[in-house]
């Protein structure tokens, strides 16, 4: 393997809403290829911490590096041409409900590329084939089930084939089948085109299945507690909470 | 492998070479991202077809720099033509990553019968279609406003389930923060009566019967028609708005999967603070109104205040008074009643939560002009 090289790297930062802090003093890196699982419990604020990294919310304090780039210090065309390497799958989904399938992938290649609308429809195409959606692009939001919208919204989240995905709980709401084959078509999109994927979840298989990073929040702490690959803090738990993360609380 | 016959140079990026008489390899070079551009594939397909009787295809990467889903949707339409065509694809050769990626496109065949149907249905279906969707749509609103006669009957009995802090909330809404629009449009349409009023009265000097045709015309009739178009924009709006959004939510299937019949809890508290407010609306729009032809008349006609009051006095009965309240009471139950239908029926999508508002304010501002009529009428019938 080459030498690590850090997409996002996140310094003493402290997050919260108006005088309510959140967590402080997280430090932590994200290197290229990584699947970076952020772990916690409910509300802890993953969600949040995600919403940061991918600039929809500012830090109350520290840095967050974006390549080189201090994110927050930068300017709007600057912070802009960031985010557009940056695919994200939200918590619900978030399809745009008067939308086709196609329409909701389409958007961002018509904003972004020059591609002509022949073009776009065969990306488009490529696109919901690749999650298994493949001859559903007439379809609205409303008309597919729960599993299928969390794919069409990867398929939107990789219109662009972006640098890095972000995911928000993907596996939230679905059952044990599909979960498992998200993880896996998330791990296949990874090995095959070597994006970088930041992952908010709390679903143990997957963390161990597919994560080679993390850091992981304590509720109580306010802070990080642990960070690493998560298949070794589980070998050597460096303090109680993570141990009873990583193993549901049993034994 | 055999001698090499001949190359074909296409895009600058493929090359595609003939091996031993039926074997063609299509070999890749160069940047295949998306915002280079992508080559068109008939070129390479019409190569294909051409030699035909071709007995394989080698895809090859002879330095491939960069590549994303441009480089994919170009191979895929290759690999597809060539399969439904029942020649065998090599990719061995390929980046890994594009390997994997195509298998993976191609794991899930495309569902059959999912694609729409696009294009117009014959006519004979179409007046079909139409026709059922209109009995449908009016089965729901007999079986609406059947629901709601049931609610009621049950709030008459005690018995309604709905809370009353949304009740209160819904006064408030639908009553003082709705005054400064009707004081407005009220006034200003007592203003344009007795404008349009004096141009004519004057011709015969009879300038004072201004204050009659103002009291008459507002206290009768368009005080209660003003409140109510103004009521059907703004709170009939909301009403199927926020209706519409609770049912895109499934929070309407949320109150009822508990037992709570969402007529109960959504539409009586809102029929009942239009029940309660129109009528209060509409006697202070029916005072603005006057206002505006007191403004009129002795402003501009110089009759004497207290001429212009008596002459109001005069004009007006109880019997009209009422007349103007039941208008308004019957509006307010057609607003309210309109825009919660809207709102039941709104579907499942955020741009069906914009139609259902639009449905309502047209829906009310239509029933109110009916029912206007129908009123009209049986007062002419019973002599009032
Ligand atoms: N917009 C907001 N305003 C105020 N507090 C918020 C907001 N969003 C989330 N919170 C609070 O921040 C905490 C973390 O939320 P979140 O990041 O969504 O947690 P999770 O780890 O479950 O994703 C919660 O306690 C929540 O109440
Ligand atoms: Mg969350």
């Amino acid at each position: 393997m080459s030498m690590p090289e850090p997409v996002i790297t996140v310094r003493d930062l402290e997050m919260g809403y108006g005088s309510f802090v959140l967590m402080r003093d997280l430090t932590f890196t994200v290197n290229r290829g990584d699947v970076f699982i952020i772990m916690g419990g409910s509300g802890c604020g993953k969600s949040t911490l995600l919403k940061i990294l991918v600039g929809l919310k500012q830090p109350s304090r520290g840095q967050v590096f974006h390549g080189d780039v201090n994110f927050w210090d930068a300017d709007v065309e600057v912070r802009e041409s960031i985010q557009r390497r940056f695919g994200m799958l939200y918590q619900s989904g978030a399809l745009w409900s008067s939308m086709t399938l196609a329409e909701n992938i389409a958007l961002p290649l018509e904003q972004y590329t020059k591609l002509g609308t022949g073009q776009i429809r065969e990306v488009v195409a490529l696109k919901l084939a690749l999650v298994g959606l493949a001859g559903f692009e007439d379809f609205y939001p409303s008309e597919i089930s729960g599993g299928m919208k969390k794919r069409a919204a990867l398929a939107r989240a990789m219109a662009l084939d972006p640098d890095i995905l972000f995911f928000d709980e993907p596996s939230a709401g679905l059952d044990p089948v599909s979960a498992r084959l998200l993880d896996d078509l998330i791990l296949e999109l990874r090995a095959s085109l070597n994006t970088t994927i930041v992952i908010v979840t709390h679903e143990l298989a997957s963390i161990f299945a597919i994560g080679n990073n993390s850091v992981f929040l304590d509720v109580e702490a306010r802070t990080m507690t642990a960070s690493g690959d998560p298949n070794k803090l589980l070998a050597a738990p460096p303090n109680p909470n993570v141990h009873k993360f990583l193993t549901r609380g049993e034994k | 492998m055999s001698t090499r016959e001949q190359s074909v140079p296409l895009d600058s990026r493929i090359r595609i070479d003939r091996y031993g008489g039926d074997t063609l390899a299509i070999r890749l070079s160069g940047d295949w991202k998306l915002d280079q551009g992508l080559p068109s594939t008939a070129p390479v397909i019409r190569e294909i077809e051409s030699r035909q009787p071709v007995r394989g295809v080698i895809l090859e990467d002879v330095g491939i720099r960069g590549w994303d889903s441009g480089l994919l949707t170009f191979l895929i339409k290759v690999v597809d033509f060539c399969s439904t065509a029942g020649i065998p694809v090599t990719a061995d050769a390929l980046p890994e990553g594009v390997r994997r990626l195509l298998a993976l496109a191609r794991a899930v065949p495309a569902r059959a019968g999912a694609r729409k149907e696009s294009g117009r249905e014959p006519f004979l279906p179409r007046v079909g279609s139409q026709a059922l969707s209109v009995w449908r749509s009016t089965r729901e609103t007999v079986d609406f406003l059947g629901e709601t006669a049931i609610a009621f009957a049950r709030l008459l009995r005690g018995k309604a389930t709905f809370r009353r802090s949304d009740l209160s909330l819904l006064l408030q809404e639908c009553g003082s923060k709705a005054l400064p629009i009707v004081s407005l449009i009220s006034l200003l349409v007592g203003l344009i009566l007795g404008f349009v009023g004096a141009i004519q009265l004057r011709m015969f000097g009879a300038e004072v019967f201004v204050a009659d045709i103002v009291a008459i015309a507002m206290v009768r009739v368009m005080g209660a028609i003003m409140t109510g178009i103004i009521m059907a924009g703004r709170t009939g709006a909301a009403f199927a708005a926020q209706i519409g959004t609770m049912q895109v939510n499934e929070e309407i299937d949320a109150l009822k999967t508990m037992g709570i019949s969402p007529v109960e809890f959504l539409v009586l508290p809102r029929l009942i603070a239009l029940i309660i407010m129109m009528p209060l609306l509409c006697a202070y729009a029916d005072l603005m109104g006057i206002l505006g032809g007191f403004v009129v008349g002795v402003g501009m006609l110089g009759i004497n205040p207290v001429e212009y009051l008596h002459r109001t006095q005069e004009a007006l009965t109880l019997t009209t008074f009422w007349i103007g309240l039941f208008h308004s009471l019957v509006f307010g139950v057609l607003v309210a009643l309109a825009s919660c239908l809207r709102g039941m029926q709104c579907g499942r999508s955020a741009s069906d939560v914009g139609a259902a508002a639009t449905r309502a304010v047209v829906t009310s501002i239509v029933a109110i002009i009916v029912a206007t009529a129908i009123i009209t009428f049986l007062c002419e019938v019973l002599g009032l």
